[in-house]
């Protein structure tokens, strides 16, 4: 009996190792921009681009900065639910339309529902690389001094925004 | 004139490939060139992770490249630059990750396992020269055996 449970200790180790693998998404990959300061930005402004948007403008309140576009089809899937969070006013969102046209993203605005308090064009993806974005869609929160709080790469699902962002928001807006 | 046609052929047919090479963004300075694609080779894509940044044709990894070759022109360090990715992206931009706290499992583990193999390895072959190990005859024992031997050489 004693010889067997060697191998079987070894087997369940791996089993553990495995189930955990499983459950690791290799696309997130943690971003070191976390408790930094939310890279600048001056960017034009979506609906009237003569007016820009810094994001020092943002500064003493806490805000999302959800970064999507037209082409981005997770977006589409994450729209409704940024469009119901926008209806319950807990907290802005900035949209960076990212790498996209701007009659294009104006068109999926109109189509789709407009839930950003503003949306800033990154038209060259400039900002983007600044922010580390590599999948859109992808959601920062940052607070009151303008630090970045959480990172959320791929859409927001209502799952997400119940157990981490609006605590999260909550707690910071203290 | 079948032979100036022929060789007009073979010329076009060699410079096919000189021709066919893909078009490189911005690399009109060979030395910039050299050193981006070195420095590409070495880091990841984001989009397509098992890609390096210069194998990629992603668009992160095009912009990555553009961007690459702005900073070698302003004139940053190989260093400067590698850093500036992982500011933004984190070591996992790095097809080699670095040696730190949170890197010792990856660096040595693969060694800790050869050193704990063979640690077993060696309890186990001691042990088990231990169980194999000769008896050794005693004094009758061979006698007998002798014995034996001479009678079965006697009766062939």
């Amino acid at each position: 009996m004693k010889r067997f449970l060697i191998p079987l200790g070894i087997f369940i180790v791996l089993l553990l190792f495995l189930a955990v693998g499983l459950r690791l998404d290799p696309r997130t990959v943690p971003s070191p921009l976390i408790d930094k300061p939310a890279p600048a930005f001056t960017l034009p402004r979506l609906d009237d681009p003569q007016q820009r948007v810094s994001e020092k403008d943002l500064l003493g309140k806490v805000w999302l900065l959800n970064v999507w576009a037209s082409w981005c089809v997770s977006c589409r899937e994450e729209h409704p639910v940024l469009v119901e969070l926008s209806k319950r006013n807990l907290v802005p969102i900035y949209g960076l339309n990212y790498k996209d046209e701007r009659k294009d993203a104006l068109a999926w605005l109109g189509q789709f529902g407009n839930p950003y308090t503003i949306s800033i064009m990154d038209a060259d993806g400039r900002v983007g690389i600044d922010y580390g974005v590599y999948g859109v869609p992808e959601t920062y929160v940052i607070d009151k001094q303008g630090v970045i709080r959480y990172k959320q790469i791929g859409p927001v699902t209502p799952e997400v925004l119940d157990a981490k962002i609006l605590p999260l928001v909550r707690k910071l807006q203290g | 004139m079948r032979r100036a046609a022929l060789l007009l052929m073979l010329f076009l047919w060699a410079l096919a490939p000189a021709l066919a090479k893909e078009a490189v963004p911005a690399g009109d300075d060979p030395v910039t060139e050299h050193r981006a694609v070195a420095l590409e080779q070495q880091l990841r894509c984001l989009v397509c992770q098992n890609q390096t940044i210069a194998e990629s044709q992603a668009d992160l990894a095009m912009d990555l490249k553009k961007e690459i070759r702005e900073q070698i022109k302003a004139g940053k360090s190989d260093e400067q630059i590698v850093q500036y990715l992982v500011a933004r992206y984190g070591d996992f931009v790095l097809y080699k990750p670095p040696f730190k706290a949170t890197t010792v499992l990856l660096w040595a583990g693969p060694f800790a396992l050869l050193v704990g193999g063979l640690i077993v390895l060696f309890i186990y072959l001691r042990r088990r020269r231990g169980r194999l190990a000769p008896a050794g005859l005693s004094e009758a024992q061979r006698a007998r055996a002798e014995a034996l031997l001479a009678a079965k050489e006697d009766r062939a």
